[in-house]
């Protein structure tokens, strides 16, 4: 006797076969067909076949109830894929600031805001930026009272490289990382004098 | 059970210990002497993980295999799916997976329906710890301990029967060992 191995669909960790439970029925098949062809087939391949009708004598609690049962799977389901839409519409559309910053003569800062919408850690974050590049690296709040990653040094190329990998992994490919350069005009007395003088 | 997992401390676990830990999950489910080597192979890397509530997670090569609150030892769902004989068992029917994997309490008409199954006479007693498996699924769906004995929920059929401990999609069952 030995141990059974069992699949876990990758989309909502259950077992395939209560993937009808969570919601998110319809990318737990997509993957399951990706994945496990064969437990697919065991699955949910005849049922489409048959109807719900086999469905039905198989299950011993009544149509009444199943119908209902059923109902309420679908609207979970629904609302599940709603609520996703939204949160994948609110990542899109938000975007990732990147702000270089000068503090005195050759020294810069670089401050990252708008991460925490794309549910990245920010102290870890923080913490990897600060043993990536070999500088301090903190969270702190900004004016708007919205946390922010704050890099002394000026790495803010690097920075964005980095998050851009970062948001591909989570396949946010299209977010916009932008960055701005808030650098004191190094000599402002030459370049802002108008030419009337 | 779990509300949130709070970890306080985690610390490997001896060999001597983890020898312990074995004999006691054999006398306490005696079907898993055949596959305990296998569970708990003797190379391997055991942690323990304390939580909030006294509440200790052994994890066996990184993967939560039991926890304990005061003196018994649970299955976590991974281990009852890898080895599901082992334990006793009851079944619900389809209207009751929904709840279950709410976080509900099993009552008992959910447990005696058509569709349902209980361990036949004498069955088991109050307080026994049971996984629950729900009508044409293969694979376990909760752990519990009967809140009255099957017999009583046969006669009585009312109320609770089963008080849930685990089950899927719950902070112990997201729970990683990083």
């Amino acid at each position: 006797m030995s141990l059974r191995t069992v699949i876990y669909c990758g989309v909502c960790s259950f077992p395939p076969e209560f993937c009808e439970f969570t919601g998110k029925l319809k990318r737990c098949k997509v993957w399951l067909l990706e994945n496990h062809p064969e437990k697919y087939q065991s699955l949910y391949g005849d049922a489409e076949v048959e109807d719900a009708a086999a469905k039905l004598a198989g299950s011993s609690i009544g149509e009444e109830r199943e119908e209902k049962l059923e109902k309420d799977l679908l609207k979970l389901q629904s609302k599940q894929e709603n609520r996703e839409q939204r949160e994948l519409a609110k990542k899109l559309s938000s975007k990732v600031i990147i702000k270089r910053e000068a503090r005195t003569k050759r020294k810069t800062m670089v401050a990252i805001a708008g991460l925490e919408v794309f549910e990245i850690d920010m102290k870890k974050l923080a913490k990897t930026f600060a043993s990536k590049f070999a500088t301090g690296c903190s969270v702190s709040k900004n004016a708007e009272k919205k946390e922010e990653i704050i890099i002394q040094g000026d790495v803010a190329d690097e920075a964005e490289t980095y998050i851009q990998k970062l948001l591909e992994e989570k396949g946010l490919k299209e977010v916009k990382v932008e960055q701005m350069d808030m650098k004191k005009k190094k000599k402002p007395t030459t370049t802002t004098p108008t030419p009337a003088a | 059970m779990f509300r949130k997992e709070d970890v306080h401390s985690r610390s490997n676990v001896k060999s001597s210990v983890q020898r312990t830990l074995k004999t006691k999950l054999v006398s306490q489910f005696p079907k898993l002497e055949e596959v305990i080597d296998e569970l708990v192979p003797k190379k391997s890397h055991v942690e323990l993980i304390k939580c909030e509530d006294k509440i200790q997670l052994y994890a066996v090569d990184g993967e939560v295999c039991f926890f304990q609150k005061f003196d018994e030892l649970i299955p976590t769902l991974k281990l009852v799916h890898k080895f599901p004989e082992a334990f006793p068992t009851v079944q619900v029917d389809r209207g009751a997976i929904k709840f279950v994997l709410s976080g509900a309490n099993i009552m008992c008409p959910g447990l005696t329906s058509p569709g349902a199954q209980l361990p036949e006479a004498p069955g088991l007693e109050k307080d026994a710890l049971v996984i629950v498996k729900a009508e044409n699924k293969e694979s376990a769906l909760a752990v519990g301990r009967l809140l009255m004995s099957t017999e009583d929920i046969k006669s009585i059929n009312k109320g609770h029967g089963v008080e849930m401990i685990h089950h899927l999609g719950d902070p112990l069952w997201t729970f990683s060992v990083e």
